[in-house]
């Protein structure tokens, strides 16, 4: 970036990708990348699921990191807070994909500071998917990155999730939603464990039961790691913000859920 | 053929100066103080959405008095310079020090080399973990900083202000007795009675985990006023 000097004014809005566009374009997520010639293995993230609850929605991801069939993490962070009333998850190119989060909270932030109000939930939708859009590049050169944005619509007081496709494509999901290898897995899974209207805490304890069958699947998506006391993310975003779920509440929900699958590994009930 | 009139540099930074008082000192007061919770801004400005305070940074406000467009335009400069510097490097290398210097600069050409000075005067301030380690910057139209200790006052009363408020000034006071303790001198200076309505009251938050700034409500500076608060 250019020194020390204050960024010269005229027109920029209130758009900080746009401001990052014209004043720095080499911060751009997946910029400096250049020519890649063949396949690069790199870490990739793996299942998110999104789904709606009674006055919001739940959002949880797994801890596994993978470059090909070896595991590059197995704390890595993939459901991150957009911003108070929106959280983003994200699956594929790890590297891309944090850079990807990190340039949306400063996009919304910087909107509330300049406008002095927030982006409603589709701006902030729509702001996602020109930033995928801008990916699309990447994608064909094996860095593709894939999120899905669930937040708590303040003008139509309810939960909402949304999903992309790579090309930047925006669709809203009314009940749930899953991204990343082990999606299939867990999209059947919710399939048979979501209610409508269901409370949040019901809707934690089916969102990591459905990473759980993921897991159990795909060798992508971590499971519940009991001895080294890693749980998934889990998000629930209501009326009242984004909270994290505490690891206390996790860890109970994870040892009730192993309990209850032994000697029942699918679940069947 | 007309001849060029001659008119010394000196003249010239002196008309300029004295137009941008003039500008300055026809704008109602804003008082920046640093108190137990964090640093107090307190706008005389009767307006809900034009603010004269705002949020830079996790940690950094804006103060202003004078022309709201050539202030608007610095805290909108201001925002996209903080946003890009904790963009490329990390929130915590964000610092009001920085901040002001780009302030300066751009305040002290548009002085030497705009046609019209900028009619503004502004604070950047950055709240620490105690009353001790805030910063207070104050910029002038030319593009001078100086750094104030404990409390700013910008505007038509600036001087009045400043000192009656430097007088017994304690950085470590609650929030509510430094919110009543400005305003009866806000009240005082200005030779009017003043309500919660007329007055646009912020604070930094020392508290806060990440974004310290918080607009106060209303409501909740007439609890203060009333000394219920």
């Amino acid at each position: 970036m250019s020194g020390d000097a204050l960024p010269s004014h005229g027109a920029g809005g209130s758009s900080f990708a746009e401001l990052l566009r014209a004043q720095a374009p080499h911060l751009l997520p997946g910029a400096t990348t250049g020519e890649v010639s063949g396949p690069v293995e790199l870490p990739h993230g793996t299942t998110v699921v999104a789904l709606a609850c009674a006055g919001g929605v739940v959002v949880a991801g797994d801890r596994r990191a993978t470059t090909g069939s070896y595991i590059a993490s197995r704390d890595l962070e993939k459901v991150f807070a957009a911003d108070e009333f929106s959280v983003v998850g994200i699956a594929g190119t790890a590297g891309v994909a944090l850079e990807l989060v990190r340039l949306l909270q400063v996009e919304l932030e910087h909107y509330e500071k300049i406008e002095g109000t927030m982006l409603s939930l589709e701006g902030k939708a729509n702001r996602l998917s020109s930033m995928i859009r801008g990916n699309l590049g990447n994608a064909f050169r094996g860095l593709a990155v894939l999120p899905v944005l669930a937040g708590y619509d303040l003008a139509g007081e309810r939960g909402r999730i949304f999903s992309y496709d790579l090309a930047g494509g925006c669709y809203e999901e009314s009940s749930h939603h899953s991204i990343g290898s082990g999606a299939f897995f867990a999209r059947g899974a919710l399939k048979k464990l979501w209610r409508p209207e269901m409370p949040a805490e019901d809707a934690v304890r089916v969102a990591v039961e459905a990473l759980y069958d993921a897991a159990d699947d795909d060798s992508g998506t971590g499971g519940p790691d009991l001895g080294r006391q890693i749980w998934p993310t889990c998000a629930v975003v209501t009326a009242d913000g984004v909270r994290f779920v505490a690891a206390h509440e996790l860890e109970r929900v994870v040892t009730d859920l192993v309990a209850a699958r032994r000697d029942n590994p699918g679940g069947a009930r | 053929m007309t001849i060029p009139v001659y008119v010394s540099p000196e003249q010239l930074m002196k008309d300029r100066a004295d137009y941008a008082r003039k500008g300055i000192a026809r704008g109602r007061s804003v008082v920046v103080l640093s108190c137990r919770q964090g640093i107090l801004f307190v706008a005389e400005n009767p307006s809900r959405t034009l603010h004269k305070v705002a949020e830079i940074y996790d940690r950094i406000g804006f103060a202003a008095v004078g022309k709201y467009t050539e202030f608007e335009h610095l805290r909108v400069a201001g925002i996209r310079y903080a946003d890009l510097r904790g963009y490329a490097y990390d929130r915590s290398d964000v610092t009001a020090r920085a901040l002001a210097n780009a302030y300066a600069q751009t305040l002290g050409t548009v002085f030497t080399t705009e046609s019209k000075p900028y009619e503004v005067q502004i604070t950047v301030a950055q709240v620490g973990p105690d009353p001790a380690a805030d910063q207070l910057y104050l910029l002038t139209y030319d593009g001078s900083v100086t750094d104030e200790p404990g409390v700013v006052a910008m505007g038509g009363a600036a001087e009045a202000l400043t000192a009656a408020l430097s007088e017994d000034l304690d950085p470590a006071a609650e929030l509510g007795d430094a919110l009543r303790r400005t305003v009866d001198q806000l009240a005082r200076t200005g030779g009017r009675a003043l309500t919660a309505g007329d007055l646009e009251v912020a604070l930094l938050d020392r508290s806060a985990d990440r974004r310290a700034f918080r607009r106060v409500p209303v409501e909740s500076v007439e609890r203060h006023l009333v000394g219920e608060g």
